[in-house]
């Protein structure tokens, strides 16, 4: 599974993209984010906070309740800030 | 008449030209009534900004925009539909966005290009970092609560 960070949640996760291996328990986005917070420190910090980090599957937005199984692609980071 | 336009969406680093963009959607045809554009351009926050940098997620940021241009083009009754988004970074006083919508009367040129923005501030895939005029990197830009209500007015 490939999963991409941008602005604040990128600088720091320390990385702009990866490819991780989930294990089965993961299945929803809720989960994914607490899995990956339990990664290492500065998951924790950039993830503290998991109810304001936005998502997006293959490139559309999800909620948190949203499955994630066949994903190729998942995407966290800030609240938008274009236009 | 919905679903007939073709909305034009550009994610690019360069600069943009209103008056031809205009052109491109009114050039060779007599049926348009009512053109709307609005620009977007970054402020220097009282001296304080040297630069916004504008970071994006490549291929999304296209096909958002593009769903949020589609559902304008069903909603509102239009002739043509432009958006473009600059990423990169940028100066105060230079061009971030556009959007042109045009229509044969101005109620719905203005009403589906007030919405682009809108949606555009709260769903496309951009954020904004400052840089100061002293040399430092400022923060990201926080997201503001007024614009996630001004997406929610047009929620059906």
């Amino acid at each position: 599974m490939k999963l991409v960070y941008f602005a604040w949640v990128r600088e720091r996760i320390g990385k702009p993209y990866e490819d991780v291996d989930l294990p089965a328990h993961v299945t929803t986005v809720t989960e994914l984010l607490s899995w990956l917070r339990s990664r290492g420190e500065e998951y924790e910090h950039a993830l503290q906070h998991p109810k304001i980090i936005r998502v997006a599957i293959d490139q559309e937005h999800v909620g948190h309740d949203e499955p994630i199984a066949g994903a190729r692609e998942i995407a966290l980071f800030p609240p938008m800030t274009g236009g | 008449m919905s679903g007939a336009v073709r909305p034009v969406v550009r994610i690019q680093a360069d600069d943009f030209d209103t008056a031809s963009e205009i052109a491109a959607l009114t050039t060779g045809r007599s049926d348009i009534g009512a053109v709307v554009t609005f620009s977007g351009l970054c402020r220097d926050e009282a001296g304080r900004l040297a630069a916004l940098e504008l970071e994006h997620y490549p291929g999304m940021a296209e096909a958002e925009i593009g769903r949020i241009a589609a559902e304008a083009a069903e909603r509102w009754p239009l002739q043509g539909v432009t958006v473009i988004h600059r990423y990169g970074r940028i100066k105060p006083g230079d061009n971030i966005v556009l959007v042109v919508t045009a229509s044969t009367h101005r109620q719905a040129a203005f009403e589906a290009a007030s919405f682009l923005m809108d949606y555009l501030k709260s769903r496309a895939p951009f954020w904004k970092k400052e840089h100061g005029v002293d040399g430092s990197e400022g923060g990201w830009v926080d997201a503001k609560e007024a614009d996630d209500e001004a997406a929610a007015r047009w929620r059906r």
